[in-house]
């Protein structure tokens, strides 16, 4: 099947791909850009592992194909640190033990980010509902909800 | 778990669409729109189209507007616009209720209505909605357009009206006078999986009775659909606990329950009743 020329703006910088009709997004990051942090485990939509912001809204980037992301904002885990400044997330996933393997955690970084910067203040309902999205096999989310708590009220109080 | 090759097109004009699809459609051509459920399919094998045709790039399918007393859903609308409080009045809140129980929320950023009403899987959520309200399907080709009725739209599981060489533009839901009681009830063993079944509900009271009651069930039988026994045993009478029971029980002996080796039919009969009653007694 004919190979496409793409391009993908990912963490403000562009990358140049040629690629297949049927490869996700997910592969493409990875294989294709380098940008190895965004991790793949289910590969059909399940776990979130994979999950990347498009257009500042979290997505399963297994579920699209990488053709479908051009011209579109996208945001992976290697763009949360700024400088040597960690991601006030990333401090709170540190802090409360939010993570023991870390293979999950990309995912839910990036899920927690999309929605804290659309909902600042999630209720505590709308937070388990929310975080109920990804897949984690160590901590059993108690941690990962106190990290988000944190994160929220330490990124309310920065701005 | 990598889809088979296809060829991609991705139209910007819906007249461009329909004729990629008039002609794609005989040699295994599909429309792509949320891709939350075509994409993993294609991922597990189980579809492997030759084509498949992007919509999400048509701007005249984005995008939701009231005509009349009607709510037009175009193609494109992703399920996560039903969370925000601009699709005014009950039927606004009665599509808030129902919207949280539709997968997860990455799912919800991408998925569309109009995708989940072609898909039609049993246990959706729109699809219930659609056919509890007597929504209409509004689906196009180069030959024209079609507005089907939903309770002629569902034909079996995953199964619909809908021909090759067509694709669903709109759905059209008719909107709620402002004394329309609404409720929403489903069950499913995890957060965000496929519900087992759920019953939607609405009515208005004339003094102290019923009238104008819908009583819809998804995920119960191959297709959703109103139940009118229900119904029946709702009308003219007064909002009251026993009479939740009765219509409950209505439902549960009308149905031709949904047989899988997690739910048999019995089971699945009494979770019906149970539903119906839970979702008329939150009614609000």
């Amino acid at each position: 099947m004919d190979k496409i020329d793409i391009v993908l703006e990912i963490n403000g910088a562009v990358h140049e791909a040629t690629v297949e009709p049927r490869r996700t997004l997910a592969d493409v990051i990875r294989d294709d850009c380098g940008l190895t942090g965004t991790h793949i485990g289910c590969e059909h939509g399940v776990c979130g592992a994979c999950t990347v912001l498009v257009d500042g809204a979290p997505v399963r980037s297994c579920l699209m194909f990488a053709v479908q992301a051009e011209h579109k904002k996208i945001r992976t885990v290697e763009g949360l640190q700024q400088g040597a400044a960690l991601h006030p997330l990333q401090e709170a996933f540190i802090e409360h033990h939010a993570l023991q393997c870390g293979f999950c955690t990309p995912g839910f970084l990036m899920l927690a980010v999309g929605l804290l910067e659309q909902k600042p203040h999630p209720g505590d309902d709308e937070l388990l509902d929310v975080l109920s999205s990804n897949l984690c096999r160590c901590t059993g989310y108690e941690n990962i909800l106190t990290a988000v708590k944190a994160a929220a009220a330490r990124m309310s109080v920065g701005k | 778990m990598k889809p088979a090759p296809f060829a991609y097109h991705a139209p910007t004009g819906l007249q461009e669409a329909l004729k990629l699809l008039a002609a794609l459609a005989p040699q295994d051509g599909r429309i792509l729109a949320g891709g939350q459920t075509l994409v993993p399919t294609m991922a597990f094998r189980m579809a492997r189209p030759a084509h498949l045709i992007d919509i999400n790039g048509i701007r005249e399918l984005d995008g939701v507007s009231v005509a009349g007393d009607r709510l037009r859903i175009g193609a494109c609308t992703r399920h996560a616009y039903f969370e925000s409080d601009k699709i005014p009045g009950r039927l606004g809140d009665l599509l808030r209720k129902v919207v949280r129980f539709i997968a997860h929320y990455p799912i919800r950023q991408r998925g569309t209505f109009c995708g989940s009403v072609a898909n039609s899987d049993p246990s959706s959520e729109w699809c219930c909605v659609t056919a509890a309200l007597d929504g209409i399907v509004v689906a196009e080709s180069e030959r024209g357009a079609r507005r089907i009725a939903a309770k002629d739209f569902y034909k079996a599981v995953m199964t619909t009206e809908l021909r090759d060489d067509e694709m669903i533009t709109a759905v059209e839901l008719p909107l709620l006078v402002d004394d329309t009681r609404t409720g929403f009830c489903e069950f499913s063993r995890r957060a965000g999986d496929f519900g087992i079944a759920m019953a939607l509900v609405t009515y208005r009271l004339e003094g102290s009775r019923i009238t104008d009651a819908h009583v819809g069930l998804g995920g119960a039988e191959a297709t959703p659909r109103r139940i009118a026994e229900a119904e029946a045993a709702l009308s003219r009478k007064e909002p009251k606990s026993e009479i939740f029971a009765a219509a409950g029980a209505a439902a549960a002996a009308a149905i031709d329950p949904i047989d899988d080796n997690n739910n048999p039919t019995e089971y699945r009969r009494a979770l019906v009743q149970t539903l119906v009653e839970r979702a008329l007694a939150g009614a609000a």
